[in-house]
């Protein structure tokens, strides 16, 4: 056992205590605290008002009342409360059987829903090894496959033992059918005991529906419940529950179980044997340019939002169009006529889920960081550096709002201008190539 | 809607059709998406020579009066290939469409009845061995044997795709909404009914379906060991981990901090 595991436990002197005491002791002067009354030159008492009593653990003061003969208890408890707890590391060294998930990762990252599925692998994991009637089936392995560029840090933390990370260029983009070969030949070289596959819109039902109409799988669904036996899954969109025996492959809904807190895991990468590129049959173009402000304000990925710090209107609505952002608004801005209603971010107005919300000149009263509390990333520019939406914002700025935007503006155009020059650049080199 | 003169004119659309559930009452009606499947259909038959480009196909019960609903957006006849409840649905569907060879086959996303999986579209894909484009907001053109397709995503974004003939879509929520159903030409309208060999679904008939149970709400589990850190789970406002401040730095910086984090998120497209 470290040193760390019981320096929170708060220790006596006795011995301190006893010297502290006895004022006829020759340490007493050493260990007494210096009291904080002395006799001036014109023979005044003087007390000094800051030297009266000690921060106690908890970082409160206290005044002593036995004239400095109690003695100060160290304050190593404080140090430790803030310090993080490491979690037991759960070690698979030879998987008998994996799980298989397929985490959508959207912008990167896993999202809640992915961890839940971790969650929810890691709960089969361990039914599976405590096994039927007594006959245990080894240890276990939850093995994530993930697909492009990942930003994620904390894989362990989410319970991935294994992580096959698959970010060739074939990746870029929409690929389903280049996934699919991936997750086939997963399938064939693993065999894993379970496919899990969030059932959501980024993608993870389109891969699981495919994968699972490749393999000949029937899949469950909407799956909300489910053990080693039974899987209860929603079905006549989400009016019946159907109770059905737990198939190899399914898509679960959110909330599905809980995550994995308690433990970290190896996160160890995988050699894999690189995938034969498919010939694609969709051919991805890119995302096409949407109307920001025609997005509603509840689903917009990417908010900029005014408050009362903004005063030149113009410019905030220039800085929009030019980050293509949906714009929205606090309370005051509302109040004082500058934005519509409708654009209202909060308690009493939209609770937005955007992936970046940049607040402009926005204090965050309660009201307003409830409606921003599922924003992922939070970005701020105001003049207070001790308000609310600073303590909450991943980035702040401090400073005016207006020259802040205003470099911004340029930036932004800078960049488009350079992305134009480039594509054209290659568009002339492919002319010249042919 | 762009159509190549070559490829319209003998472009074969078939829109699957299922029957609908109302949320709330639970009585049959026509489906939300597959009525945009079939006005996607339509828009695009209109498009080329004429609405006899256009198959609605169901399988299943024909009597259903649901199917007049569809029918009561201009179609002249509904083909339903006949059906028990309890059959498997998509080897009938497989073997009409193996004999009539449609171009593009339409679908919705989910059935609003029965086991609602959504995966009829994945199914005859790999039957056929066709492409599958999930999801579709529109068809944007087809020319030479190539459609270019806008996919619904999250987030109100859509994605333009590339997709040679024939493919199957499935049509998301985010399509033109189905155009009204009249009464008069629903009745009038003609169910062909075509009898097919099936086999029942035994997988499912092993199922129990009951109506659904509200789930259990996500309690928030303080984990805590002591009295105070309890006391500030419950009391402490929730904050960020604590973000960089930039404080006491010239404007450019501050500008150029955001524009990283922005362009490192990808929202700067």
């Amino acid at each position: 056992m470290s040193d760390s595991d019981y320096s929170h436990i708060l220790r006596r002197d006795p011995r301190g205590e006893r010297i502290a005491r006895n004022r006829l002791h020759p340490l007493h002067s050493t260990v007494a605290v210096q009291v904080a009354e002395t006799l001036g030159p014109s023979g005044l008492l003087r007390k000094n008002p800051h030297a009266v009593g000690f921060i106690g653990p908890n970082g409160i003061k206290r005044i002593d009342r036995l004239k400095g003969n109690a003695i100060a208890i160290t304050g190593r408890r404080n140090a430790q409360s803030s310090q993080e707890v490491l979690l037991p590391l759960h070690q698979v060294s030879e998987p008998d059987f994996t799980i298989v998930v397929v985490p959508d990762m959207v912008g990167g990252r896993l999202t809640a829903h992915d961890k839940d599925i971790l969650g929810q692998a890691h709960q089969l994991a361990r039914s599976m090894e405590a096994g039927v009637a007594g006959e245990s089936t080894g240890a276990g392995a939850v093995m994530a496959v993930v697909f492009g560029v990942s930003k994620e840090e904390s894989f362990d933390k989410a319970g991935v033992d294994r992580l096959l990370l698959l970010d060739g260029a074939e990746y870029e983009g929409y690929c389903p059918e280049q996934q699919v070969a991936a997750l086939e030949q997963v399938e064939a070289r693993l065999k894993p005991e379970y496919w899990l596959f969030p059932d959501s819109v980024h993608g993870g039902t389109d891969l699981g529906s495919r994968l699972a109409a490749r393999l000949g799988e029937r899949p469950a669904t909407q799956a909300w419940q489910m053990n080693t036996e039974t899987t209860i899954c929603r079905g006549a969109s989400g009016s019946t529950d159907i109770t059905r025996d737990t198939p190899r492959l399914l898509m679960l809904a959110q909330e599905c179980a809980n995550p994995v807190d308690e433990t970290r895991h190896e996160a160890l990468s995988i050699e894999w044997a690189p995938v034969q590129a498919v010939l694609p049959e969709l051919h991805d173009l890119g995302q096409v340019a949407v109307d920001p402000n025609a997005i509603p304000l509840a689903e917009a990925e990417f908010i900029l939002a005014a408050g009362n710090g903004i005063t030149n209107w113009e410019q905030f609505h220039a800085t929009a169009k030019a980050l293509g952002a949906t714009e929205g608004a606090s309370r005051v801005a509302v109040d004082d006529g500058n934005m519509p209603r409708f654009r209202q971010v909060g308690a009493s107005g939209t609770w937005v889920t955007a992936r970046v919300y940049l607040a402009v000149g926005i204090s965050g009263a309660i009201q307003h960081m409830q409606g921003i509390g599922q924003c992922d990333k939070v970005v701020t520019i105001n003049t207070d550096a001790g308000c609310d939406m600073v303590k909450r914002a991943d980035l702040s700025t401090i400073g005016d709002a207006e020259k802040v935007l205003d470099e911004l503006i340029n930036l932004v155009d800078t960049y488009r201008q350079q992305a134009l020059h480039n594509q054209n650049g290659e568009k002339e080199g492919a002319k010249n190539a042919a | 809607m762009q159509l190549d003169a070559n490829t319209s004119m003998d472009l074969k659309i078939v829109s699957l059709i299922s029957v609908g559930k109302h949320p709330t009452s639970g009585r049959a009606r026509r489906a939300e998406q597959d009525g945009r499947a079939v006005e996607l259909g339509l828009t695009l038959a209109e498009a080329g020579r004429g609405k006899q480009n256009l198959t609605v196909l169901h399988a299943g019960d024909s009597q259903q009066s649901a199917l007049r609903s569809y029918a009561g957006m201009g179609l002249e006849s509904v083909r339903v290939i006949q059906l028990r409840e309890s059959a498997d649905a998509v080897s009938p569907l497989t073997e009409y469409l193996r004999k009539h060879v449609p171009d593009i086959i339409l679908t919705g996303v989910r059935a609003e009845s029965g086991e609602s999986s959504g995966m009829v579209p994945y199914l005859l894909a790999e039957k056929l061995g066709w492409p599958v484009v999930p999801r579709i907001a529109n068809i944007v053109s087809i020319k030479e044997g190539v459609a270019e397709v806008l996919q619904a995503l999250p987030r109100g974004q859509r994605r333009a795709l590339t997709v040679r003939l024939p493919f199957i879509a499935s049509v998301d929520n985010a399509a033109a909404e189905p155009r009204q159903s009249a009464f008069g030409p629903a009745n009038r309208a003609l169910m062909e009914q075509q009898q097919a060999g099936s086999e029942t679904d035994t997988v499912r008939s092993e199922w129990s379906e009951l109506p659904a149970r509200k789930r259990p709400k996500r309690l928030k589990v303080v984990k805590a060991k002591t009295a105070a850190d309890r006391f500030k789970a419950a009391t402490a406002k929730p904050q960020g981990s604590g973000g960089k401040v930039l404080k006491d730095k010239t404007v450019t910086e501050q500008a150029q901090a955001i524009f990283d984090l922005l362009l490192e998120e990808g929202v700067l497209r």
